[in-house]
C-alpha cells in the first residue's frame, strides 16, 4: 500500500523516510529510570511512533499537547503513541509530568538516534530527530509515514486518516466519523 | 496537511457580521491560552476596520491537560451561547484569562443575567460537553496544529496572525472574491 499526503499529492516517501509497506524496525528504549519499551511489545495493536527533535522546542511542544488531548480518538482504534526524541529519560521525565503526558516517550539516547536512523528520520547534521510520524500496523508494517518540516507541527488528521485505512479497523470499526 | 476548514461555517456556528461577506475568518481557539488571549484585540479590531464586509465565527479548541480551565470555559460559552450571549461570554472570558475558575465562570453568566443554578448545573451535567468536543475533532480533521489556527474562506491561514498581516490576508482574499 503506498499512501501519498492527502493535500499535495505527494509521495510521503519520496522524502526518505522509511516508506508505507515495509516491516517496521523493531526497537527496544528506555521509557523511564527502569522500563523499556519494545516495538514488538506493541504487537498486536497499531502503534503510532512520534519522532520529533527534542524536549522543551515549542513546536514539539504543541504537537506533543494536541496528540495528548487526542488519546481517546486513538483508543478507538486500540492504538498506542510513543514519543521518540534522542533525549535522556530524566529529561523525557521532567518533561513528561511538566506537560501532563500521558504516553510513553522513548530515549533515543545511547547509541545516539540509532532507531531514528533505522526510520529514516534522523538529522544528522543537526543531531536530533526529524520530525516525522509513522503508523504501524498490528502485524508490524509501517502503513502510513509523513515527514514534517522540522518548524512545522503536522497536526493529527494524517494520523487518524492512516488509523481509519487500517485494514482490520475497517472491518471492526466501519466507518466512523 | 490536509488544511481545510470541514465542516464549513453553517449555522451551527457561532457568527458575527453579515451572511453574504466576502470573507468568512474562522478561529479555532482556547479561551485559556495566551496566545488566544494575545489574538482577542487584534482579533476584535479587524472586525471592526472591516465591519460589514467580514464574516467571524469561533469554533472550540481547549488543550485541557496544559489549561486545566479551557473545557469548563468553553462548555460555559456553549451555556451562554443557548440563552444568545455567546460573544459577551466569549468576549468576558478573554477579558478575563486569568480568572477562570468554576465559580468565575458562574459569575460571568450571572452577570450576563443567566441564572446562577443553571450555568451551574450546566457544568455540573457536561451538558455541552459534547458540542465543545465535536468543534475540537472538527479542528482536527481540518488540520488545526495549534492555538489560534484561523481559516480565511475555509482555507488555513499558515502566516502570522498579527494585525496587518491578517488583516492584509483578509482584505487579499475580499479583493478577489469581489473581482
Amino acid at each position: 500500500m503506498t499512501r501519498t499526503d492527502p493535500d499535495s499529492g505527494r509521495a510521503s516517501t519520496s522524502l526518505g523516510l522509511l516508506p508505507a509497506g515495509a516491516p517496521a524496525p523493531d526497537f527496544a528504549l528506555a521509557s523511564g529510570p527502569d522500563r523499556v519499551l519494545r516495538l514488538t511489545d506493541l504487537r498486536g495493536r497499531p502503534a503510532i511512533l512520534v519522532f520529533y527533535p527534542a524536549d522543551w522546542s515549542p513546536v514539539c511542544g504543541d504537537e506533543l499537547a494536541l496528540f495528548n488531548e487526542l488519546l481517546p480518538e486513538f483508543q478507538r482504534y486500540e492504538a498506542q503513541l510513543v514519543g521518540i526524541s534522542v533525549d535522556g529519560i530524566w529529561c523525557h521525565q521532567a518533561y513528561a509530568e511538566a506537560r501532563r503526558l500521558r504516553f510513553p516517550l522513548l530515549s533515543d539516547f545511547e547509541p545516539k538516534g540509532q532507531v531514528s536512523r533505522a526510520y529514516n528520520a534522523y538529522r544528522q547534521k543537526d543531531g536530533f530527530s526529524e520530525r516525522a510520524l509513522f503508523v504501524v500496523d498490528r502485524e508490524g508494517l509501517t502503513r502510513w509515514s509523513y515527514l514534517s518540516p522540522v518548524n512545522v507541527n503536522p497536526g493529527a488528521d494524517g494520523i487518524l486518516l492512516a488509523l481509519e485505512a487500517l485494514p482490520s479497523n475497517a472491518a471492526n470499526i466501519g466507518a466512523s466519523p | 496537511m490536509s488544511s481545510h476548514l470541514a465542516p464549513p461555517v453553517s449555522d451551527a456556528d457561532h457568527i458575527i457580521g453579515p451572511a453574504d461577506a466576502p470573507v468568512t475568518l474562522v478561529e479555532y481557539g482556547d479561551f485559556e491560552c495566551p496566545y488566544c488571549g494575545k489574538a482577542y484585540p487584534i482579533v476584535s479590531s479587524i472586525l471592526d476596520r472591516m465591519r460589514g464586509s467580514v464574516r467571524f465565527a469561533f469554533r472550540h479548541f481547549p488543550l485541557t491537560q496544559l489549561h486545566p480551565h479551557a473545557q469548563h470555559a468553553a462548555e460555559m460559552a456553549e451555556a451562554a451561547g443557548q440563552h444568545g450571549q455567546f460573544w459577551p461570554m466569549h468576549d468576558t472570558l478573554f477579558q478575563n484569562q486569568k480568572a477562570l475558575g468554576d465559580e468565575d465562570l458562574v459569575s460571568y453568566a450571572a452577570r450576563l443575567g443567566i441564572d446562577r443554578a443553571w450555568a451551574d448545573s450546566a457544568l455540573a451535567s457536561h451538558r455541552f460537553a459534547s458540542r465543545v468536543r465535536e468543534q475540537f475533532l472538527s479542528g482536527v480533521r481540518s488540520g488545526v496544529n495549534g492555538t489560534p489556527t484561523f481559516f480565511i474562506n475555509g482555507v488555513r491561514h499558515d502566516a502570522g496572525w498579527d494585525e496587518p498581516t491578517l488583516f492584509e490576508a483578509l482584505q487579499a482574499v475580499t479583493m478577489a472574491e469581489r473581482r
